[in-house]
């Protein structure tokens, strides 16, 4: 029996939390993710939850805490955003390099410089290559499922990775949603038990974790390392599904919309694909057959999936939410050509980078680049291989 | 040497305490050498040498374990005895 209510992003990943009780939150507050450790430090300050909440003196530290505790045996969980993000990075590798299952719930926003509080993905796509499992989350209720299938993925003895679960700034964070979460004990029965596996504080099984490792053995464990990755795919495909015949909400590494018929796609993570589900229904009207991939598991990045999915179009829009870094366009751009390459025949394909700093995305510029598809299937030329959508300058869209 | 699939999970250590298996005492320049007549047994070199390379036996400072003495010098530095009952050597003399 599941309940309908409303919260706003920051308030669902601590609704989660509070169900899921973790053994140890270790947090250092920081916008916009400031009100999810505000909500889980009222919830043990009113005897909700029996969690330890350590509050830890920089972003540094939270997270080498949570490792501490994830060493020791517990459930742990963590939330930021941005610079705080940044400042875990050093930690971020340990985590995932000592295969520590835990749940970090990142409130993505625009990396500095220059100071920016609001949303977009330079701090998570920054963190895509610290071996940990990324989950996006277009709405509340995908922030609330995705929070709960994380334990399950990240506990699981053939992955044992620690997990992101994403969601934008202000725009998920602070917007009130209504959403439907489930009752206390069938989230605990879905959840499961913690699994301990060679915890620190066990003083019949003595273990050492964090020794050096040289040229004889780094290599062998950073391959064993990946292992956790690879084989985490299944456990997300296998958790999604049991998710959808317990709670009625089937997850997979991706939602297609009205994909399959589809000649002209954009590739999108989180909010941004509501804006472009509403444009694609006025342009379906229209005759238009747009689509979407709203991309849910950017890591592991589900490429022979996605390539399937997008081999028939005809030509397909991929949207960044950051920077390209000097790059050949943004992250999800160069995954998804490269996931494309080895199919024999591919859509064509173009980048926008959009929303940095939190600069809107209207359905109109949605609107511009499905029309821009369409030109590029008229004329088969490619003006601009990677643009920007919603920036000033001579000869653009605005 | 195992391949990677038998390594224990996370890169932890199930036989803790094998540093003893792992010889750094070919990184050695200088070697310290004991010179026992003039040790006053004040354990002073055991608590600073970085690398438990001082070796005592029956309560007593009788050399040191050149498997993974280093050759840092700092025992030398802070013997306490005068003279001192260290003395560091150039290690192609050995
Ligand atoms: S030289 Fe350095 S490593 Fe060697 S015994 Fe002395 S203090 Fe220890
Ligand atoms: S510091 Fe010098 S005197 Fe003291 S125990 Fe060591 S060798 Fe002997």
């Amino acid at each position: 029996m599941s309940k309908r209510v409303v919260m706003t992003g920051n308030e669902t990943v601590a609704e989660a939390v509070r169900q899921i009780n973790p053994d140890v939150v270790a947090a250092y507050p920081i916008t916009p993710s400031t009100a999810v450790v505000e909500y889980i430090s009222q919830y043990v300050a009113d005897g909700l939850i029996d969690t330890e909440f350590v509050t830890a003196e920089s972003e540094h530290s939270a997270l080498s805490a949570c490792i501490g505790a994830a060493a020791g045996g517990g459930r742990v969980m963590n939330a930021t955003s941005a610079q705080g993000l940044a400042l875990m990075w050093e930690m971020l590798y340990i985590a995932s390099a000592m295969r520590l299952p835990m749940i970090l719930a990142v409130v993505n926003r625009a990396l500095s410089g220059p100071i920016n509080i609001h949303g977009d993905h330079s701090d998570t796509m920054g963190a895509r290559d610290c071996g940990w499992i990324q989950l996006y989350s277009e709405n509340c209720q995908e922030v609330y499922d995705n929070m709960l299938q994380a334990v399950r993925i990240s506990e699981h003895i053939d992955v044992r990775t620690p997990v992101i679960v994403a969601l934008d700034g202000f725009i998920t964070s602070h917007a009130i949603d209504t959403l439907e979460t489930e009752r206390d004990e069938d989230v605990k029965r879905f959840i499961g038990d913690y699994i301990t596996l060679n915890s620190i504080l066990d003083t019949k099984n003595v273990v050492t974790y964090g020794a050096i490792d040289f040229q004889d053995y780094y290599f062998e464990h950073k391959r064993q390392q990946l292992e956790g990755l690879h084989k985490s795919a299944e456990i997300i495909k296998s958790v999604g599904e049991e998710f959808g015949r317990t709670f009625g909400r089937e997850y997979g590494f991706f939602e297609g919309y009205k994909l399959d018929d589809a000649e002209y796609a954009i590739v999108a993570m989180n909010s941004a694909a509501g804006t472009i589900k509403t444009v694609i229904d006025d342009l379906r009207e229209e005759g238009v057959k747009a689509g979407l991939l709203k991309l849910r598991v950017f890591r592991p990045f589900p490429a022979a999936e996605i390539a399937e999915a997008l081999k028939t179009m005809k030509v397909v829009a991929i949207l960044d939410r950051t920077s390209t870094a000097g790059a050949q366009g943004g992250p999800l751009f160069s995954e998804i050509r490269s996931a494309l390459y080895s199919e024999s025949s591919r859509p064509g394909i173009v980048n926008y980078i959009y929303g940095l700093g939190g600069k809107d995305l209207t359905p109109e510029h949605i609107r511009y680049v499905y029309d821009t598809l369409r030109r590029i299937d008229r004329t088969g030329k490619i003006d601009r291989l990677v643009d920007y959508l919603n920036l000033r300058e001579e000869g653009g869209q605005d | 040497m195992k391949t990677w699939k038998e390594l224990p999970l996370g890169g932890i250590i199930k036989d803790v305490g094998n540093t003893k298996d792992y010889i750094t005492g070919t990184w050695r320049t200088e070697r310290p050498v004991f010179l026992e007549d003039k040790c006053t047994q004040c354990f002073m070199c055991c608590m600073v040498c970085p690398d438990s390379a001082v070796i005592i036996k029956d309560e007593k400072v009788i050399g040191f374990n050149y498997n993974h003495c280093k050759g840092c010098g700092i025992c030398a530095v802070e013997c306490l005895s005068k003279p001192k009952a260290i003395e560091m050597e150039q290690e192609e003399q050995f």
